[in-house]
Formats: C-alpha cells, sequence, structure tokens
C-alpha cells in the first residue's frame, strides 16, 4: 500500500509511504530473477539487438507477461502498483526487455482487459497474461506522431470482415509479438472521433511486418513497421465500440506513461549505483574520486531526483490502481522521470571519465537507452501539453 | 506423499560486512533469507509433489519476523506453513532446537518425509537434521544429491568426501539435502499475491507442550562462552635464488625446526 493523495479533489488525505508485502516480494523476486537471469545477458541483448525466445519463456512462468491481469484471466492478479514496482527493477537491468513487457500489457493485454468482450478476453487476452502471446500496440504512423489523431490508417467493414489498409511505424515488439491493437480511421468524417481499435493477428495475409530499424538505445526490442494491404479480420476483432479507438488508445497510453516514467526511474537508478560504485573504487590525486565534492554533488543530485521521480511515478500508479483519474499524474511523472533520467544517466557517465565512454562499462547504454523515455508513449512536450491542458481547462 | 520441509531464516551472509576495528560481524541492514540448502530441500519437496501429488508443509522455528521466509516458501509452492516462536526458543542450540521441530513434526502427525537443507549458513552445524531423525526415531539419509521414490521407498546418492553412496530406505524418514540436488525456483508473481493472504498457522511452547528448561538457553547443553575473530597470520616468507637452490634453503630450514 502506498498512499498519497494531493487533497483538492475532495479526497481524503491520505500519506503512507510504506509498500505492502505484496509489492515488497514482488519487487525483491523481480530485482532476484533480474540479476541472476536477466543482467548476464542485457549487454549481448544490446548488441545483438534480440530477445531471446528463451527468457520471454522463462518470464512466462513466472508471471512477467500478465502482473496486474487478473487470474482468471491467466494474470497474476497483482496491484497496479506491484506492476510498476515490476517495470522499474525489471528496466534497472534492462530497459529493452522493460519496455516489451510494458508495451505488452500496458498497451495490448489492459485494453483487451478493459474493452474487450468475454470472448475476445478468452480468446486473445488469457494467452497473453500467461505470456502464452506477446503484444504490441500500433498508432504513430509517419504522419501522425505527436498528433496522432492524424492517422490515415483506415479499416472498411466489408461484409463480416474488416479491411484494414496503412502503415504504421516504430513500433515496439513488431517482431516479437503476435498480436497487435491497431488503430485506424474507420469514419473519415469524423475525425478523432471517426478513430476505432482493432484485435490484428500477426500472419493475417496482407498484414508484413519491416524490418528492425537501427536505433540509439533500447535495441533489444527491435522496432519496425506494420503494412496493412487489404488485410481481411474478422468483424468481431473490433476493440470497444466504432469511433471509441482514440479514447481507448489516450487512456492506455495513460497507464503506459507510468510504466515509461517506472523505465526511465530503473535506467537512472542503475547508473546511479554504477556511479556510486565508481566512485568508491576510482582513486586519482591519491584518493577515491567519491571523496571530491564535484562527485558527491552530482551523486547526491542524482539520488535526490530519482527519488521525486520514483514517488511521482508510485502516486500515478496508486491512482490508476485504485481507479482514480491520473492523467495529469501520468504525464508529470513522466514527464519528469524521462528529463531526469537522461540528465543523470550524463552525469553518471561522467563520473566514470573517460571509461564510461567505453561499451566495456553499462553506464554508456543507460545513456543511451534513457533518450526514448523523453519521446516515446508522448514526447515531453506533448506531456506539457496534457499537464497544461488537466489545469487550464 | 506429505512433505514436512524444515527451513531456517538465516542472514545473507554474502552481504555481511566484518567491522574492520571490532572485528564482529555488521549484521544492520543485512537482508534475511531462506537459507540457501533448505531452499534446495523445499524444491526437492515440490518436485515430489508435482510427480507423485502430495503437500508440503513448510516449519520454521524463528522470531516473528521469519514469517517472511515462510511466506516465500509459500510464494514458491508450498501449501501450509507453520512458524514456531515463543520467547522460550531464544538461543535454543541444534539440540533444544531439534527438540522443539520433533514436536512439530509429531504434532503435524500425518508425513511421510521430513526434508532439510544439510547446513545453515550462519551456524554450519549440519546437525540439525540428524538429531531431529533421531528424536522422531525414523532412518535419516545426510547429504543427498539425489533422490527418488522407488516402490514407495526412497532412493538417495549420498555425496561424501571419497565418492558417493547410492541407499534405500523406508519411508518415514528424514533426508537433508546439498545445493547439488536442484536448481530452486523462484517465487511466481501469482505465487507471492497468494502467498500474501495465506494464514500462516503459529505455535508457541504452550502448543507444543514443550516444557520449561527443555528448550531455548536453558534446555541448550551446548553454550557459547566466546566468540573472536582469529588474528591475521604474518606474512609468508619468500625463499628467494634459483629452485635448486631455494629447495634447499628450504629442506634445512624444515630439518631446523625439526618438521620432517
Amino acid at each position: 500500500m502506498l498512499g498519497l493523495m494531493v487533497a483538492g479533489e475532495g479526497e481524503r488525505m491520505i500519506m503512507d509511504f510504506s509498500l505492502d508485502r505484496e509489492e515488497e516480494m514482488v519487487r525483491e523476486m523481480v530485482r532476484e530473477f533480474a540479476e541472476r537471469e536477466i543482467a548476464p545477458i542485457a549487454a549481448e541483448m544490446d548488441e545483438k539487438g534480440r530477445i531471446p525466445e528463451e527468457l520471454v519463456k522463462k518470464m512466462s512462468r513466472y508471471n512477467f507477461w500478465g502482473i496486474p491481469i487478473p487470474q482468471e484471466y491467466g494474470g497474476a492478479g497483482a496491484s497496479y502498483l506491484s506492476y510498476i514496482i515490476a517495470m522499474e527493477e525489471l528496466a534497472r537491468v534492462c530497459a529493452a526487455l522493460e519496455v516489451a513487457c510494458e508495451t505488452h500489457t500496458s498497451l495490448c493485454a489492459e485494453p483487451i482487459y478493459h474493452y474487450g468482450t468475454e470472448e475476445q478476453k478468452r480468446k486473445y487476452l488469457a494467452p497473453l497474461a500467461r505470456g502464452e502471446t506477446i503484444g504490441g500496440f500500433a498508432l504513430t504512423e509517419p504522419n501522425a506522431g505527436s498528433d496522432a489523431g492524424a492517422l490515415e490508417t483506415t479499416a472498411v467493414l466489408d461484409g463480416d470482415t474488416w479491411v484494414l489498409n496503412g502503415t504504421k511505424i516504430f513500433i515496439t515488439n513488431a517482431l516479437l509479438a503476435d498480436i497487435f491493437v491497431v488503430m485506424a480511421k474507420t469514419d473519415r468524417s469524423q475525425g478523432i472521433k471517426g478513430i476505432s481499435a482493432f484485435l490484428v493477428e500477426k500472419g493475417t495475409p496482407g498484414f508484413a511486418v519491416g524490418l528492425p530499424e537501427k536505433t540509439l538505445g533500447i535495441r533489444a526490442s527491435a522496432v519496425a513497421e506494420l503494412v496493412f494491404d487489404d488485410c481481411r479480420i474478422p468483424r468481431e476483432n473490433i476493440l470497444g465500440k466504432p469511433g471509441e479507438g482514440f479514447r481507448l488508445a489516450m487512456a492506455s497510453l495513460d497507464g503506459g506513461r507510468i510504466g515509461i516514467a517506472a523505465q526511465a526511474v530503473g535506467i537512472a537508478q542503475a547508473a546511479h549505483e554504477a556511479a556510486v560504485k565508481y566512485a568508491r573504487e576510482r582513486k586519482q590525486f591519491g584518493r577515491s574520486i567519491g571523496r571530491f565534492q564535484a562527485i558527491q554533488w552530482m551523486i547526491a543530485d542524482m539520488a535526490t531526483e530519482i527519488q521525486a521521480a520514483r514517488l511521482l511515478t508510485y502516486q500515478a500508479a496508486y491512482r490508476r490502481g485504485r481507479g482514480l483519474n491520473h492523467t495529469k499524474e501520468a504525464a508529470m511523472a513522466k514527464l519528469y522521470a524521462s528529463e531526469m533520467a537522461m540528465r543523470h544517466t550524463v552525469k553518471a557517465l561522467q563520473v566514470h571519465g573517460g571509461y564510461g565512454y567505453m561499451t566495456d562499462y553499462p553506464v554508456e547504454r543507460y545513456l543511451r537507452d534513457a533518450k526514448i523515455t523523453e519521446i516515446y508513449e508522448g514526447t515531453s512536450e506533448v506531456q506539457r501539453m496534457v499537464i497544461a491542458g488537466n489545469i487550464l481547462r | 506423499m506429505r512433505i514436512i520441509v524444515c527451513i531456517k531464516q538465516v542472514p545473507d551472509t554474502s552481504q555481511v560486512r566484518i567491522d574492520p576495528k571490532k572485528g564482529t560481524l555488521i549484521r544492520q541492514g543485512v537482508p534475511s533469507i531462506i537459507n540457501p540448502e533448505d531452499k534446495h530441500a523445499l524444491e526437492e519437496a515440490l518436485r515430489i509433489k508435482e510427480r507423485c501429488q502430495g503437500e508440503v508443509t513448510v516449519v520454521t522455528m524463528g522470531p516473528p519476523q521469519a514469517e517472511k521466509a515462510l511466506r516465500e516458501a509459500l510464494a514458491m509452492g508450498g501449501d501450509r506453513a507453520v512458524l514456531l516462536t515463543d520467547r522460550a526458543f531464544a538461543g535454543s542450540d541444534t539440540h533444544a532446537t531439534a527438540q522443539v521441530l520433533a514436536a512439530a513434526v509429531r504434532k503435524i502427525r500425518d508425513w511421510d518425509l521430513v526434508l532439510c537443507g544439510r547446513q545453515a549458513i550462519d551456524g554450519d552445524t549440519a546437525q540439525v537434521g540428524p538429531q531431529l531423525a533421531e528424536y522422531l526415531g525414523v532412518p535419516q539419509v545426510t547429504y543427498a544429491c539425489k533422490l527418488h521414490l522407488e516402490d514407495g521407498c526412497l532412493v538417495a546418492e549420498r555425496a561424501l568426501e571419497d565418492g558417493f553412496e547410492k541407499v534405500k530406505t523406508r519411508l518415514p524418514a528424514l533426508v537433508t539435502v546439498t545445493e547439488e540436488i536442484n536448481s530452486p525456483r523462484y517465487p511466481s508473481i501469482r505465487g507471492i499475491v497468494q502467498a500474501v493472504k495465506m494464514e500462516i498457522i503459529t505455535w508457541n511452547s504452550r502448543d507444543l507442550g514443550i516444557e520449561q528448561g527443555q528448550a531455548g538457553l536453558d534446555g541448550s547443553p551446548t553454550k557459547v562462552n566466546k566468540t573472536y575473530t582469529p588474528k591475521p597470520r604474518g606474512e609468508g616468507e619468500v625463499i628467494p635464488g634459483s629452485p635448486g637452490e631455494a629447495a634447499r634453503a628450504l629442506l634445512a630450514r624444515l630439518r631446523e625446526r625439526k618438521v620432517i
């Protein structure tokens, strides 16, 4: 249980910063798993640009792919905060794996859980939550990034099938996933209210996945484009009601942003721990560099801002878990945590000096991985629009 | 197959640091864990249960905080957890500990097999398992590195210093295992969610019928008089010269000291 509510919305003021037993045990378990099973291969995954199949399977055994999904649908049935803590711990050792798991959970399994029919939940959600299939989310297009409502992919009903045409880019889990939540226009006269969501299985004729993009960071989570060319899917594969797609996407991204905030906190935490270790070990001018004030201040600022970002993130997670409004809180957490991670991975590398620039040390990977957190699931600029929009409305 | 697994909560000695001035262990901030070899015993119990059905009961004696170790054991797949806790148990040596555990095992009544880790990383005695078997009056197999069931009997391979020994025993029996026997699973996240809601059975000395003076410091025939850190040995001596010269010099020195 972690409670912190800002008074002013007619809610009771709760201030209890202790984690409950479940949350603590999840953190311990994920940390142990991550350090023993993932950390030894994280650099290799980054270099090779792929997540090993065996690791995906091993993670399924321990319910990593359905942490907040109820047990009746194959998930672990853990609290939302437990899920977010697990994501933070995953990102602490491998940010690419975190975003694979986070996208799968927040942007594919969760929307099916919240908007899907009972049949869709049985058919698609349960295997996703058990980790037997992996999920993706397709919103971004070449001409629709921050202006997501401008998407051009279309879906036209033809008898008992929807016919999809269009191109999605920068899609996380494009290579790994078996099923995607895809946004397409069903009514071009309606603007964002003409957008609907669909469930599209990989292997459907007319659906092709491009080659993985070459990226600065999170290389193991290969992103690629999805092309729909007269791709026919069953009529019942619409997710939610026609015209509900944009709202569904934004509500899912509210959760996704908490996951990205957790990712940023996890990356920054890893960078901080590396910097502390190096500051203790590295000797110059006859003493550990941690004895110099220049290094101490960097370490202190890092620790302070990581904790601030973590609390924003946990508060947003707590609110989502409780079903309280959290659009603004999720945007704040994501904005602050991602910019914090960028600032401090740079500092952590600076603490390492020339060694930090070498790939023998993991800090350069942390820095490369941090940058994307300021961009995906809404850029920092979009987060500021969301926050200000909520304040000034 | 009804299996009882005895576990101990211990400080994670891999994270214990030594106070350079006092020479004592710094226990502050050191996490408590399930004793590693006990975890292997639990894993073996869970594997037997998965192969031929049954029930796994996890027992620990310790302070109330030892509940955490039991919850982890439940999250790994244990069915029931029993915490033996009482101020009167504090300071128990291996004999007194085995007495308390024996009382608990008898109270559980229906069981076929008790599994224990070979020894704990904090005490390193390897006595509790064998003592418990004696007090229960059942056959014991120690240092098991392989285990399987055959016609209602238990066949175990024991890792000894100079080789392996294969033994067969009838049940009920007690087995202590080494870490070679398996590689323990992690608790699953679903297991954690379920484990935090499960009841932990708690028994004190009265529940177990343990008399005063039977456990704790009073019930412990061994007493620790003093603990100390051995003085570090001084630097060794390097005998210089060519291999032939050095060997001659070394021989002379050893003869001088009447070592050879």
